[in-house]
């Protein structure tokens, strides 16, 4: 019988594997970042011990830094400790930093990735559920606890159970104005915010080799918020085109030899999965979420479900989400209006996801009263936008692009969505005071977010483009 | 401090509440804090306090009837983020078992690791317990590690639950995660010397 990608990772880094006992796995790359790091680096210090592979970790700030301003002292007193307690802990410990002002920084799952410091066949761990992002080169990533990452400081492993696989194929072409984000909504409001909980998924199928490396990482990104603790996709020649001559990437006859192996990173034809689904992409229309988990999404021409359309017992959790969102069941979302629009976080930040914004929004301007922001997800990211003039185009159409952060996705920072008002966000998130105490958050693609930009409403993309 | 986990007979609290997130749980907002100490007064903040910072008289935690060491709430709790901050708020407010029909796996796994019970039951069993809570609120459980079974003291009415061999045993004599994998270290070097691609 075959293996799949996911058995062939795994058994590539299992350390010990003892019955009764979880398998202690090697984790080849580490990111940490100011929030879920310093009681760990303090769980070491207690223990009396360093950090085991000092060069296998690397840190930023992105979860709790300003988007304006970067350059000055943090304001906030809290926020301006917690980037300082990264910056002595990854000095007492050294461990490579890219904080503020460096021009590495930015949001954990854009750098590893722009870097090349991810790549195909690794195990990535980070204190943060989005780390499935890194996925989309072929690789086991997951989020994890303080308590994991602190394991994984001390020694370099993890200890784990092997997940049961999921292949979730995607047929087909997508339709015009149908992008990445709208595939894995699309997903996840079919199978729910649990439907793979236990499960790393295996992304396949026509629709997914056609998509672009950071298009990929949209997909994998969220696999998280269908309670599947990592998602992948086999590294192709799209994998290998992206990461070569990045700044970590193996170069000379390293790359060849990686090459070689990447190249071996595949399920086998007869690998047998526990779960297989399977969709048609043309059946995927503009994706939008209306509740307050990622599961509780539609077609964006579609009307929220009547209550009568549920079981007994899941009718009063839908009721409180809705009641929280101010939307009827039953009730259309399109043309609903928007008050904010956030065009950012590690599901959506990316050089492709400001030129997709940048394209559509060319020559127009924000409809009044609609704040929009733009968050890049690194400086080399923010660097490129300048650099081609997208920058520019923003301006003209009255949207703000400010500096690198994880930003109004999770509203750790000063980027809060006010109580009571509607943000359509490219997000990973709508869940309850997400975006900010009494948030109301839509959940959908950079184009139809910018679409909203436009008109101030929620509406069909596919009739703009 | 080691702790541990063996057996409990509690009141408990009742949230039946389907896919309870993290950010529930504990607010992002209140992650800023470098310690692990201090996050049960920012439990479920925004559902327990209004703006104003006064408690919501009609949420569970602020009605003087439910008290106790188990909270029991809908499926598929603690899904979203990874913030270990989640288990840490409940521990801190005194919860040191949460039952529900399903939980997202990297909140088990951090439960677990503060010596935090999940117990996973069926929707039948779940549906007893909120019956039983709703019947009496000083309806009592008792949880037994050991025998792995959760029962309902006014019924008699119990279920078996499943956790690993591994962390039942961690979780009774207090033992951690790091202590068995630094006693691996001359594997972990051993594999590190094997690797042929270990970037």
């Amino acid at each position: 019988m075959g293996k799949t990608l996911v058995d062939k990772i795994w058994d590539a880094h299992v350390v010990v594997s003892k019955p009764g006992f979880p398998d202690a796995v090697y984790i080849n790359t580490h990111f940490i970042h100011e929030v879920t790091s310093p009681q760990a680096f303090d769980g070491l210090r207690k223990r009396g011990i360093p950090v085991f592979r000092p060069q296998k970790t690397r840190a930023t700030a992105d979860h709790n830094v300003p988007t304006i301003d970067q350059h000055l002292p943090i304001k906030e007193a809290l926020s301006r400790h917690q980037v300082e307690m990264l910056t002595k802990n990854t000095t007492e410990f050294g461990v490579e930093l890219y904080g503020l002002g460096h021009p590495y920084q930015g949001i954990v799952h854009v750098i590893g990735p722009e870097l090349g410091i991810t790549l195909p066949g690794m195990t990535i761990v980070c204190g943060d559920s989005h780390t499935s992002t890194h996925g989309a080169f072929g690789a086991i990533a997951f989020g994890i606890g303080t308590s994991e990452v602190e394991q994984v400081l001390a020694t370099q492993c993890i200890l784990q159970y092997r997940p049961k696989r999921m292949k979730i194929e995607i047929n087909g072409q997508l339709k015009k104005g149908v992008v990445s984000k709208d595939i894995i909504l699309y997903i996840i409001s079919k199978i729910s915010a649990s439907g793979a909980t236990g499960y790393f998924v295996e992304y396949c199928g026509e629709a997914i080799r056609s998509l672009s490396m950071e298009a990929r990482m949209t997909i994998c990104n969220m696999s998280i918020e269908m309670g599947a603790r990592g998602g992948l996709i086999a590294p192709d020649d799209t994998t290998f085109s992206y990461l070569k001559g990045r700044e970590f990437a193996p170069k000379g006859a390293d790359w060849d030899k990686a090459l070689a192996y990447w190249k071996t990173l595949q399920s086998d034809a007869d690998a047998v999965f526990d779960t297989t689904l399977t969709f048609d992409a043309a059946d995927i229309e503009p994706m939008i979420t209306y509740g307050t988990n990622p599961g509780m999404g539609m077609g964006v021409t579609q009307h929220i479900p009547a209550l009568e359309q549920l079981e007994a017992q899941e009718r009063p959790s839908f009721k409180k989400s809705l009641d929280y969102m101010a939307l009827e069941p039953g009730s259309a979302l399109l043309g609903k209006k928007v008050d904010y629009v956030f065009i950012g976080s590690c599901t959506n930040s990316r050089i492709e996801d400001l030129r997709m914004v940048a394209d559509f929004v060319k020559g127009k301007h924000k409809a009044s009263g609609v704040v929009v922001w733009i968050v890049p997800g690194s400086k080399q990211v923010e660097a490129q936008a300048k650099k081609e003039g997208i920058d520019k185009i923003f301006e003209e159409a009255g949207f703000h692009l400010r500096e690198p952060g994880c930003s109004a996705c999770l509203g750790m920072n000063e980027d809060k969505v006010p109580a009571g008002m509607y943000c359509i966000s490219t997000s990973n998130r709508n869940f309850e005071g997400r975006q900010g105490p009494n948030a109301r958050t839509f959940l959908a693609s950079p184009l139809t977010a910018a679409a909203a930009a436009i008109t101030g409403k929620v509406m069909d993309v596919r009739e703009m483009v | 401090m080691k702790k541990n986990f063996q057996h409990l007979i509690s009141t408990a609290v009742p949230l039946p509440i389907e896919n309870i997130d993290t950010d529930q749980i504990i607010p992002a907002r209140f992650l800023k804090a470098t310690t692990r100490e201090g996050f049960g007064e920012n439990l479920f903040r925004d559902w327990r306090f209004d703006a104003n910072n006064q408690p919501k008289p009609d949420f569970v935690l602020n009605n003087p009837l439910y008290k106790g060491e188990i909270l029991v709430a809908g499926k598929n709790f603690g899904c979203g983020s990874s913030r270990e901050h989640a288990a840490w708020s409940l521990g801190d407010y005194g919860f040191k078992v949460v039952v529900s029909s399903f939980f997202a796996d990297i909140f088990k796994n951090n439960a677990l690791n503060n010596f935090i019970l999940p117990i996973q039951v069926s929707d039948a069993f779940l549906q007893k317990i909120f019956k039983a809570i709703e019947a009496d609120a000083q309806a009592r459980l008792e949880v037994d590690l050991e025998a792995q079974f959760i029962k309902i003291l006014a019924t008699g009415e119990q279920e078996g639950f499943d956790i690993n061999p591994y962390k039942k045993a961690c979780l009774i004599n207090g033992y951690d995660d790091i202590d068995y994998l630094l006693s691996l270290r001359s594997n972990i070097e051993a594999y590190e010397v094997s690797r042929e691609f270990n970037f």
